[in-house]
């Protein structure tokens, strides 16, 4: 196995640094790439995985650092640019054209022509050949919305290689496959390898992980936590990385132990969606904090979209202070004074274009109908009033949301279920993508909540956090519930032990 | 089978059984006469029809095309009667005039990001306030090179004429076919019309297509303005009122996508005649109110969206259950 790190990298970044408004989105970050060799960068949302390949292909331009190719160096100012510099990226959403065929999407803007005229007999000829290389004998006439996922991620992949040829970027090409599907993209990266190609794998799923790289690197926060041979690192010891610090000595900060006092506020018993998450029993107290760890995909997000009615859920049952009730959908969770912040603000959550007294007041209007709107002094003084006590910094309650920072529009999105006075609120990534600073204040803020008597669902990748803040954790993987952690068993060590679980049991 | 075949097939079909209709009941309908008269009678509709397929397979729309034919019948005929000037030079400037025009529409709306709609309905109300400008009179078109023209045909077996613009509006198809399956520019076009955010990523000059297309639009509206002159022997500033719909309806009757992306610059020649076709039944048969082209027509737009839509809706699902 070609590690060789004598010789010159084919590619190799130094210290790249990006900046966005109100985030270190990447930190003096170092990647490097031989040829022949499968290089996985793995990281949770927001590690900054999407925001080094982006510096890498032009897609941004980058704050700092140098990007050496064969040891010159390259500024690509677009996909395109790098695409001439031997740089390919294939993404999950296969980038192509579905209403053309096979073979046109292949010689896109390069297709063989004669007296002017495209010649259709070898532009097919030359698609038929090129895709033979890879296994796949298709009709390249019909168009690409014919064949599944996989074809025309291998497609994806024979042009970007047909293009660039020198390095090859797959961002979770796998994420919309099946195993048998997966085999076969798989057999095609093998075969690039062969042929000296550089090739970057970005995906959540370890297993594949393990069996396709050479090396692997970690972002975390942007940061680079470390670079490994794949094959001399074990499964506890990247999660690790991905999610927590070191795991000796790491006890409870202070010892939160909460008695659960009385009945439990909520109880959900047997919930579950079918493919999304399985069913699982939760109660949860009044004042309780209840955390979620598990790695991206593993059904953190699924446990609360299911709660919140948002996928709604096809088994079990829910009780509000021992009487049913039913969540079916976004609006009667709202009823049932529930909250939801989702992990994504930004196509989920807050409405950039909106200021940010509307936003506030949007859930508030919700709950109390549309016929009966909020007076403009009211939300005016309710805005303000949050504004002060969650600390937003913004000059005036009528600034868009979408020009704050980060951590302000997260705060102006748990503002909009507080003045709904919600008994129970679902945090999605509370600190996600924002600084320092506002990050203590958001930890806070959720100890403060829960002081008052609300209860909380946290989902957070930053293992530290959950630690510190929750009265009992669930560790999800595989899209089941597989553990639950309280009192003085809840550690990172043993939520990196619960996530890790496979390869703990193999090697016991 | 290629489900994108399909409108294609369905309007193909129809023509058929629609003729088979007319010819039952009368069977003049399939001399060469006949035919010979539907080519001619479409020919202005069929050649800005095969602009139009272009800008809606690229998915925009263009609204202008049928003022600027007014436009050009007016600009002729004033500049034969003011000028000196000879008709193929006239013709010359006016080609020009319109290609122009399209292309700075299709700048407008690639540069500035407008949406087609909005930026071609101003150009339809420039078009035709520009023509009302030269002239608000019908100005008859008496120049000896336009007889030559009207008395150019072919005349086929059975003695059908296929007149000059009929002729024209058949190269015309050939070339628009030609244009889209054989060229460059045809593939972006789809490729535009498929996803402009990806068609930029896989380097397809966008802006340039986007302009070339509404420049292509321009230029056969300017050319059908020519071949209406012809067919009129004049130029009237209210004339082609409404032309730009009727040749929507017809690209969308031949099978073109209303979302772009997928089309056929032949199914459109079909939808063309169909409407023609529909036309020729009702001199034919002489009782029924002209009315009913529309209603017919009306009628076989919406049968086509709903057939469209039940295509995208049936493939959509093929595709979740296959991926």
């Amino acid at each position: 196995m070609p590690h060789g790190d004598a010789r010159q990298p084919l590619l190799h970044a130094r210290g790249v640094r990006k900046i966005f408004p109100g985030t270190i989105a990447l930190d003096g970050v170092d990647f490097s790439l031989h040829a022949g060799e499968v290089h996985a960068l793995l990281g949770e949302n927001g590690a900054g995985k999407s925001t080094l390949i982006k510096c890498l292909t032009g897609a941004y331009r980058r704050d700092g650092g140098d990007i050496l190719l064969d040891g010159e160096s390259i500024d690509p100012k677009g996909t395109l640019d790098a695409q001439a510099y031997g740089i390919g990226t294939v993404y999950q959403e296969v980038n192509l054209l579905p209403n053309l065929s096979v073979a046109e999407n292949l010689s896109l803007g390069h297709q063989p022509t004669r007296f002017g005229m495209i010649s259709v007999r070898a532009m097919n000829a030359r698609a038929r050949e090129v895709l033979s290389q890879y296994g796949l004998d298709i009709d390249v006439t019909r168009t690409l919305d014919s064949y599944s996922v996989a074809v025309q991620q291998v497609i994806a992949i024979a042009r970007a290689v047909m293009l660039s040829g020198k390095v090859l970027i797959l961002d979770e090409p796998t994420a919309s496959l099946d195993a048998h599907e997966v085999k076969m993209l798989f057999d095609v990266v093998r075969s690039l390898k062969e042929r000296g190609l550089g090739i970057v794998f970005i995906s959540h799923f370890l297993d594949q992980i393990f069996e396709i790289s050479d090396r692997l690197t970690v972002l975390r926060n942007g940061q680079l936590v470390g670079t490994e041979v794949t094959a001399e690192i074990d499964r506890v010891r990247l999660i690790n990385m991905m999610l927590g610090r070191e795991l000796e000595h790491e006890t409870r900060a202070h010892g939160k132990l909460h008695e659960a006092a009385g009945d439990p506020r909520l109880v959900f018993s047997g919930f579950g969606r079918k493919g999304r998450i399985e069913p699982f029993d939760l109660s949860i107290h009044a004042g309780e904090v209840i955390g979620v760890a598990g790695l991206l995909g593993s059904g953190r997000t699924e446990t609360a979209e299911v709660l919140f009615g948002v996928a709604h859920h096809d088994s079990g049952e829910a009780r509000q202070d021992g009487a049913p009730v039913s969540l079916m959908s976004p609006r009667q969770a709202i009823k049932a004074g529930f909250g939801f912040c989702p992990e994504d603000r930004k196509t989920d959550g807050v409405i950039a274009d909106l200021s940010v007294r509307e936003n506030i007041a949007l859930a508030l209007q919700a709950r109390i109908g549309w016929m009966r709107r909020i007076p403009d002094r009211e939300q005016k003084a309710m805005a303000n009033d949050y504004i002060r006590k969650l600390d937003i910094r913004t000059p005036d309650a009528e600034k868009p949301v979408g020009l704050l920072s980060g951590g302000n529009q997260q705060k102006v999105m748990l503002a909009r279920w507080l003045v709904t006075n919600p008994s129970f609120l679902i945090l999605d990534e509370p600190t996600r993508g924002i600084d320092v600073g506002a990050h203590a204040e958001i930890i806070r803020l959720i100890e403060e909540l829960c002081a008052q008597g609300m209860s909380l669902l946290v989902i957070s990748s930053e293992l530290d956090e959950l630690v510190a803040y929750s009265h009992r954790v669930i560790v999800v993987r595989d899209r089941r519930h597989v553990a639950e952690l309280a009192g003085d068993q809840i550690t990172t060590g043993n939520m990196v032990r619960a996530i890790a679980a496979p390869e703990r049991e193999a090697v016991n | 089978m290629n489900s994108r075949l399909l409108p294609l097939l369905a309007t193909l079909v129809i023509f058929l059984a629609a003729y088979a209709v007319c010819y039952a009941q009368y069977p003049a309908m399939l001399s060469t006469r006949v035919i010979g008269n539907l080519l001619t009678d479409n020919a202005f509709l069929g050649i800005v029809a095969v602009g139009m397929t272009f800008v809606i397979i690229s998915g925009g729309i263009d609204l202008s095309v049928g003022s600027v034919i007014a436009f050009s019948g007016v600009f002729i005929a004033v500049m034969l009667r003011d000028t000196g000037l000879h008709p193929l030079a006239v013709f010359a400037a006016l080609l020009v005039l319109t290609t122009l025009f399209g292309a700075a529409m299709g700048g407008v709306i690639h540069y500035l990001e407008m949406p087609p709609f909005i930026v071609t309905l101003a150009g339809m109300f420039l078009a035709r306030g520009m023509a009302y400008v030269l002239s608000i009179d019908s100005v008859p078109i008496t120049h000896e090179f336009y007889e030559v023209l009207q008395r150019s045909y072919w005349l086929m077996p059975g003695k059908g004429r296929l007149t000059l613009i009929g002729g024209m509006m058949l190269v015309v198809f050939l070339a628009g076919i030609m244009l889209a399956h054989r060229t460059r520019f045809g593939t972006n076009v789809y490729a535009v019309g498929g996803g402009v955010q990806t068609a930029r990523l896989m380097g397809v000059p966008v802006g340039r297509t986007t302009v070339g297309i509404y420049a292509l639009s321009g230029f056969l509206a300017g050319l059908a303005g020519i071949v209406f002159s012809i067919y009129t022997s004049a130029g009237y500033s209210l004339a082609t009122v409404g032309v730009e719909l009727d040749a929507i309806a017809a690209v969308v009757i031949g099978g073109t996508l209303l979302t772009g992306g997928s089309g056929f610059v032949a199914g459109t020649l079909i939808g063309v005649l169909i409407m023609g076709l529909i036309q020729t039944y009702i001199i034919f048969d002489g009782t029924l109110s002209s009315w009913w082209t529309k209603i017919l027509i009306g009628m076989l737009l919406f049968a086509f969206i709903v057939l469209q839509k039940g295509l995208v809706w049936t493939s959509g699902k093929r595709r979740a259950a296959g991926g």
